[in-house]
């Protein structure tokens, strides 16, 4: 019967099962330990403080050892610091010690020392007489009760802050008992003092409270919250426990038990029952003052769970709950709830029954909630061969369904197979449906990582499809943290076995493992790994940190960031004296050419130095070109120039050479003319100084400049045509003009004139232009008219086109004569004879505003052979005027 | 900038982009809390226009915003100060100084931050420890706005200095910034499958790319890829294309007014309504902002502009004539209908004038002398003629002093046409520029020739380029073109040659030109999880290769021209078109600002 094992304590149930037969049964006995275990299924530390029980006093030190759920020796070790005072398990699974100079140590479950801190001076100097070790807001806190009768309180353990706790108002012996409370996000002490309870907190403030007990009450012997800190239960003097809410606001009942002694654990079984555990004798007390009564043949130890109760002795490990509420439904005798039904229905069915049928039938309506109960059933199930009637009665019930959405069904055996083999003895974390729920899925692959079951934790990330940048990948980096600090394996070979595993999988932080492997103390390892590491910005910080500054460089290189090239180069520069620098620097390109960017906006003089190391003599002459330009004296920039001029020797760059030499007889040369002529003329090129020479009516001087510098003659005609123009001196011109033959042409002449308004003296040169000039010249001096007319003599449409290009709207009436000529040409070129082809104005466009073209038609006859249009075509000629 | 429908209008939406940076930039401003000043790197204002306007910043409590100078900060009783500024040491020291006088005033507490654009700098933060400020400011802070949306299918980095410092200095920091602005690409719009690239700096962007997917560590999001393939190309790779006249509309506004940041500032006589007097005639210039929300001009912007004026007529006689209907409309629904229309019409209407006006402007340009001179010496020499022997006109614009990019843009285009100069040509050509616009020079021209863009005369690859890749058309259809060539009436753009050959038939078919070209060719592929591939049609519907038009990011190192941007445009217009294309570039730039970049001796 399904319901055989079933404990009614009232209108509900309670089942207690075995889930492991332990593994220590042989080698221990627990009533000689300290005992302490982890919620959630986690691992057991036993103390054996062989000082309290040896009847001699000895000075051995006790003897940790920590087992898994299922008895199976994780790891041991003989204390060697102060006194113990309380042994506890954080809430990522190490175990604490809290001496009783108020000292914490923190050990993970290898027992690896991970670090310690204190409770403060007061608990140090005053000693620690009572200490809590509680799961608060913020992970694990631990409240420590000193012998001034003062609470000190850590609200998590990873970020130590303590803070002390308001004082108890009279208390002038140690309380009976005490206990933390936690709601409302804040951490508070509940202190029994005779009859009252005292809440304290960090506050400063108190709050003295009588909880309504009906049986008189001179002490509380005993207080235990339950796991959701909302219910509280105790134990006063005179063998009474009282049920009722953490606020003391509500009483749920009151349960006598005729004890005079106290429990030696009272605890909550979930939230629905209190456990007192007398020697072998146990207490379940329900809030309606039902009870149930367990003996065992061993001690027991008891540990709280959030929906129940792990009771450890030396044979056994059992676990207490209350039969969940879906379990009842199905199971329980006479049940016609769906999910009854359908389990039967399921039954009947792989009996090959008809009766199944009949069954489906009864539910036919319900079959949704049927399925969703089994499957809920299925989870609260341990043993995995009760889960799969269920989950196949789910899997039959299904079949009926339609639109059955299955997530919850696959699911539901995902989890399962999952919390079967954590359960597994070899693993050992006996994890409920409900509990898993709670701790989420990463969170106890965490614990399996923990465990150092990297193979498991992969199997179990594949198997659910977990990313692998949450999943395996975070797994393997453990497992290869953990690899690091094998101390046996040599560098090599770890840092191949890495790589093997973790290859390029995405989301792997080689530098983190490499920091780990350089925290063990083994740089040569940190400096494989990070090879490995494709992301420069966490290689490079590393390598420098490990003085690996050259390799750190071009990593720093390869990743093209050049903030990160920069960070090394400028901590290479100060840990180096300069020459060694620019030795490490000088073969790695792109470094040398970011430490010129640097140098060319911070220390010129640096750069040049390197130039000069460096033999790049070209570079060092640019450096001292652009030094001249930057000093005021004349005989410092002939001094610059002149070393420039050193440097393109060397580099037998002879054109910068020579040019160079030149710029230092120009400069020599304007300083003489300013001193001579009182008139600026440095930094101007060669051109511009004989430009305002010939402004200033100096032809001699200009002239020998031109000798001496050999400006050629084109250009040199240019200049003077364009400074005698422009200082209007058109005598000189014209006797300029009459000199040698001009290079330019005398259309030359023609446009300064025009260019400067002097139409009359532009008429003068206009006679003696080329032919093929002459059109352009008519057009500059404004003889559009003119040009229009030689345009056509010389039956050049082109230069038609150019005038008419020139005409302004004031020259309709001449716009209008061009496009006759002009179509005469076209017409006359193309076809031969121009009277077959007819041309006429088309209708102009009505909008004046946009009135930019006029449209042409011309129609092309048969034997008028142009090679733009063809035959029969009508082509339309845009012009193009300005409004 | 109110509306920023244009930037969604694309085959990718970029606006997603816009979004991203808003929250960025708006999570860096929370975390000052309280009342805010900005103090603004002068150069930073043109792009953040384009990503929050001002109304958003008031709403996160910005309540003043001065420029940086050294002047100081105006007083102000805000609480927070925050510059925002490059990572530029010449901007550190003024922000220290500005730091150093407020320490000084004393008075009204306030705290003060830094928001780097685009990233951090170490040697920014060391600048500022050495000035004894460092510890003054609260938060130091990088807001990483490197590609700035200008269009639907365009982003700028707006770095100018790239092109030098990667071929000049060997700094490549632009570099790895275009890498990590394609991460953040394929984090918004899913991982490119297919890249390629030419060039010694592709190379590079891509290794860093592919190297940061991998420290990524496969924490990428899972997005079905928008962008199919990526194409980055050097600015070596063509440097001839920069330097000729831009002759498309957009291109030659930017060569003759330049654009900055989608607007640009023009001559305001041209813009007087005839309501207005001439003395009241606005003095300052007039600022116009030129994207695809303004219709016309998205339809102007890429055509020659020979064929401007035709389609601004054109649009013209449509616009009366739709004006004209209200004459037509008789009843009252016609009437209805025609006011509906109204508010889009006077919108054209007013865009038109603008677009005649700006036309106006650079007619005269186009038709002086000068641009038409020398446009002719350019035509001549990428046409291969005489380019072995000193050029007259480039000569004759020497001896008339006129401005030095113009003559080095001339002189460039010849040493790239002939494969190198002569040292007798490249001699006498340096001495002429030195003689007359300065020794300074001596650097510029040093640094052209560091950076390839003068040469001594070496292997004779151009005139097989300019055959293999078609270059030069000489029957080119500026009004309805037919091929890329149009933009620069004649002369195809070799980088867009080379994208229009990468879409179709692919760039095995020009291996040989390839290699002729510098630097490596690069052909990546990223794999993609089989869930994330595009699904491709079935063989079965016949409207597959519409649908499934590509998506091809052109990504250009070291800049790019308006005429090239157009070219690309036109590409994807075609029906045989093998992609749609997004462009990203370190800067929008023209011969001029690419000549200008490696000019002078404050090097």
């Amino acid at each position: 019967m399904a319901t055989a094992d079933w404990n009614p304590l009232g209108e509900i149930y309670y089942k207690k099962c075995e889930v492991y037969s332990m593994g220590w049964s042989d080698i221990v006995d627990i009533s000689k330990f300290e005992v302490s275990a982890a919620p959630y299924g986690g691992p057991i530390a036993l103390l054996k403080d062989e000082s309290k029980t040896a009847r001699v006093q000895v000075s051995t030190k006790p003897i940790i050892t920590v087992f898994t759920a299922a008895g199976k020796q994780i790891s041991q070790m003989r204390w060697n610091s102060g006194s113990i005072h309380k042994m506890g398990w954080s809430h990522t699974e190490d175990l604490l010690f809290v001496q009783d100079d108020g000292v914490v140590l923190v050990y993970d479950m290898f027992l690896t020392f991970k670090k310690t801190f204190g409770m403060g001076q007061e608990a140090k100097d005053v000693k620690v007489i009572d200490c809590k070790i509680f799961s608060s807001y913020q992970g694990t806190g631990i409240a420590v009760l000193t012998s001034t009768y003062r609470v000190f309180i850590i609200n998590s353990v990873d970020d130590p802050r303590i803070r002390r706790l308001a004082e108890v108002p009279g208390l002038s012996s140690a309380p009976s008992s005490w206990a933390v409370i936690n709601l409302d996000r804040q951490s508070r002490a509940l202190i029994a003092k005779g009859s009252e309870l005292c809440l304290i907190d960090q506050g400063g403030q108190y709050q003295v409270q009588t909880p309504d007990v009906s049986t008189e009450v001179t002490q509380f012997l005993a207080m235990s919250l339950s796991f959701n800190n909302r219910c509280l239960a105790m134990f006063t003097d005179k063998g009474v426990i009282w049920i009722g809410s953490s606020d003391l606001q509500k009483k749920y009942c009151e349960f006598n038990t005729k004890s005079p002694t106290p429990p030696q654990q009272l605890s909550w079984c979930g939230a629905g029952a209190v456990v007192g555990l007398w020697g072998n004798m146990m207490l379940v007390v329900g809030p309606d003052k039902d009870w149930i009564n367990f003996n065992f043949d061993n001690p027991v130890h008891l540990v709280e769970e959030e929906d129940g109760l792990r009771i450890i002795g030396k044979y056994q490990h059992e676990f207490l709950y209350k039969v969940p509420e879906v379990t009842e439904k199905i199971f329980k005798i006479g049940s016609m709830e769906p999910g009854a039904m359908l389990f039967e229905a399921s039954k009947e069915f792989y009996k090959g029954s008809q009766k199944a049928d009949e069954y489906i039938r009864i539910i036919k309506d319900k079959l949704e909630i049927a399925v969703s109960q089994c499957i809920e059933a299925a989870g609260h199930e341990i043993d995995p061969a009760k889960q799969k009637p269920l989950l196949r009665a789910a899997a039959f019930g299904k079949c009926f369904l339609t639109d059955y959405n299955p997530e919850a069904y696959v699911n539901m055996c995902q989890m399962l197979r999952v919390l079967n083999q954590v359960r597994n003895h070899v693993i050992g974390i006996p994890l409920t449906y409900s509990q898993l729920q709670h701790l989420s899925m990463p969170i106890l692959i965490d614990r399996l990582v923990l465990r150092k079951l990297f193979y498991y934790a992969v199997k179990i990330c594949q198997y659910l499809k977990i990313a692998d940048a949450e999943g395996a990948s975070r797994i393997l980096a453990h497992w290869a943290c953990y690899k690091v600090q094998q101390k046996n394996e040599d560098d090599e070979t770890i840092a191949r076995a890495i790589n093997q595993k973790l290859g390029d999988t995405p989301g792997i932080s080689y530098s983190d493992i490499a920091n780990h492997a350089l925290e063990e103390g083994r740089p040569d390892l940190a400096t494989r790994l990070l090879d490995f590491e494709p992301r420069a910005g966490q290689q490079v910080p590393l390598l420098m940190k490990m003085h690996k500054d050259n390799i750190a460089l071009s990593k720093a290189i390869e990743s093209g960031d050049t903030d990160l090239v920069y960070t090394v180069l400028l901590h290479l520069k100060e840990s180096m004296n300069q020459g060694e620098f620019f030795m490490a620097i000088r073969n790695m390109p792109i470094a040398y050419a970011l430490f010129i960017q640097y140098c060319r906006q911070q220390n010129r003089k640096l750069m040049e130095d390197l130039f000069y190391q460096e033999d790049n003599f070209q570079e060092e002459g640019t450096c001292k070109v652009v030094n001249s330009f930057n000093e005021d004296r004349m005989e410092d920039r002939i001094e610059e120039l002149k070393l420039a001029q050193a440097c393109f020797t060397k580099a037998k760059n002879e054109f910068a050479k020579v040019q160079t030499e030149e710029q230092i007889k120009l400069l020599k040369y304007q300083q003489r003319l300013e001193e001579e002529m009182n008139r600026p003329y440095l930094n101007l090129s060669l051109h511009q100084t004989i430009y305002r020479l010939t402004l200033a009516n100096n032809h001699k001087v200009a002239e020998q400049l031109r000798k001496e510098f050999k400006v050629p003659d084109r250009r040199f005609w240019w200049l003077k045509i364009n400074a005698l123009g422009e200082c209007g001196d058109w005598v000189e011109l014209e006797r300029f003009s009459k000199g040698k033959k001009a290079p330019v042409g005398m259309e030359a002449f023609v446009e300064v004139c025009a260019k400067h308004g002097n139409m009359k003296e532009a008429m003068k040169y206009l006679v003696k232009v080329s032919p093929e000039q002459k059109v352009k010249c008519l057009v500059k001096v404004g003889e559009r008219k003119k040009a229009a007319e030689t345009a056509f003599e010389n039956k050049n449409e082109e230069e038609l086109s150019y005038v008419l290009s020139k005409c302004g709207p004031s020259d309709k009436q001449l716009v209008d004569t061009i496009r006759e000529k002009q179509e005469f040409i076209i017409i006359q070129q193309r076809s031969g004879s121009p009277s077959e082809c007819s041309a006429k104005e088309s209708t102009s466009s009505s909008d004046a505003d946009h009135n930019q073209l006029a449209l042409y038609h011309v129609t092309c006859q048969p034997h008028n052979r142009g090679y733009m249009v063809p035959i029969g075509y009508k082509c339309t000629i845009y012009v193009t005027c300005p409004a | 900038m109110g509306s920023t429908g244009h930037l969604s209008n694309g085959k990718l939406n970029l606006n997603l982009l816009r979004d991203y940076y808003r929250r960025e930039l708006l999570e860096c401003l929370d975390k000052c809390l309280g009342s805010k000043a900005l103090v603004w790197d002068d150069a930073l204002t043109g792009p953040f226009g384009l990503i929050a306007e001002y109304s958003l910043l008031k709403e996160h409590e910005v309540e003043k915003m001065f420029p940086l100078s050294d002047k100081g900060l105006p007083p102000s009783n805000v609480q927070n100060i925050i510059f925002v500024t490059r990572p530029k040491l010449h901007l550190m020291e003024q922000i220290a100084q500005n730091l150093l006088q407020e320490e000084h005033k004393g008075g009204f507490r306030k705290e003060y931050h830094i928001i780097f654009v685009p990233r951090k700098s170490l040697l920014c933060e060391k600048k500022l420890k050495e000035s004894g400020v460092y510890g003054t400011l609260h938060y130091i802070e990088e807001f990483n706005l490197s590609m700035i949306p200008f269009d639907s299918d365009l982003m700028s980095m707006e770095m100018e200095g790239a092109f030098k410092e990667c071929y000049l200095e060997n700094d490549y920091t632009t570099m790895f910034y275009v890498a990590q602005s394609l991460m953040t690409l394929q984090f918004l719009y899913g991982i490119i499958p297919n890249i390629q690239g030419k060039g010694d700096c592709a190379k590079n962007v891509v290794d860093m790319m592919l190297r940061m997917r991998r420290e990524l560590g496969g924490r990428e999001p899972q997005i079905t890829p928008q962008i199919d393939n990526l194409l980055i190309l050097d600015r070596n790779v063509d440097l001839l294309t920069p330097l000729l006249s831009q002759l498309t509309y957009d291109g030659l506004i930017d060569e003759i007014f330049g654009i900055n940041n989608t607007s640009v500032k023009l001559p305001p006589e041209k813009f007087v309504s005839s309501s207005q007097s001439p003395e009241d005639a606005p003095t300052e210039k007039k600022k116009i902002i030129l994207n695809s929300s303004d219709e016309l001009y998205g339809e102007l912007r890429d055509k020659n502009f020979n064929a401007v004026g035709s389609l601004v007529s054109k649009k013209a006689k449509t616009i009366t004539a739709e004006f004209d209907e209200r004459h037509a409309a008789k009843t009252v629904s016609e009437m209805k209908h025609f006011v509906s229309k109204l508010p889009h019409l006077q919108q054209m209407r007013q865009s038109l004038s603008i677009h005649t006006s700006i036309a106006e402007l650079i007619k005269e340009h186009t038709d002086s002398e000068e641009f038409l001179d020398s446009l002719r010496c350019q035509q001549e020499f990428i046409n291969g003629l005489d380019t072995d022997k000193v050029n007259t006109y480039v000569e004759d614009c020497i001896g008339k002093m006129e401005p030095l990019d113009k003559v080095l843009r001339l002189i460039c285009i010849q040493s790239y046409c002939n494969n190198g100069l002569k040292t007798k040509v490249l001699d006498y050509y340096k001495r002429e520029i030195i003689q007359t616009y300065g020794y300074e020079h001596l650097v510029t021209l040093m640094n052209l020739e560091k950076a390839g863009l003068l040469r001594q005369s070496g292997q004779r690859h151009y005139p097989t380029i300019r055959k293999s890749l078609k270059l030069i058309v000489d029957e080119v259809n500026e009004q309805n073109p037919n091929d890329i060539s149009y933009v620069y009436s004649g002369y195809a753009p070799l980088s867009i040659r080379l994208a229009q050959y990468h879409a179709r038939p692919g760039w095995r078919s020009i291996t040989e030109v390839l290699n002729l070209l510098p630097g490596p060719t690069i052909e990546e592929i990223q794999q993609i999880p089989v869930a994330l591939r595009k699904r491709r049609s079935s063989i079965t519907s016949s409207h597959s290769s519409v649908m499934d038009q590509k998506v091809t990011l052109v990504v250009f190192l070291g800049g790019v021209t308006f005429a090239e941007i157009a070219a690309l445009r036109f590409l994807a217009q075609q029906d045989d078109a093998g992609a749609e294309y997004v462009v990203f570039a370190t800067k929008v730039i023209t011969g001029q600002s690419l000549v200008n970049s490696l000019t002078g001796v404050h090097t």
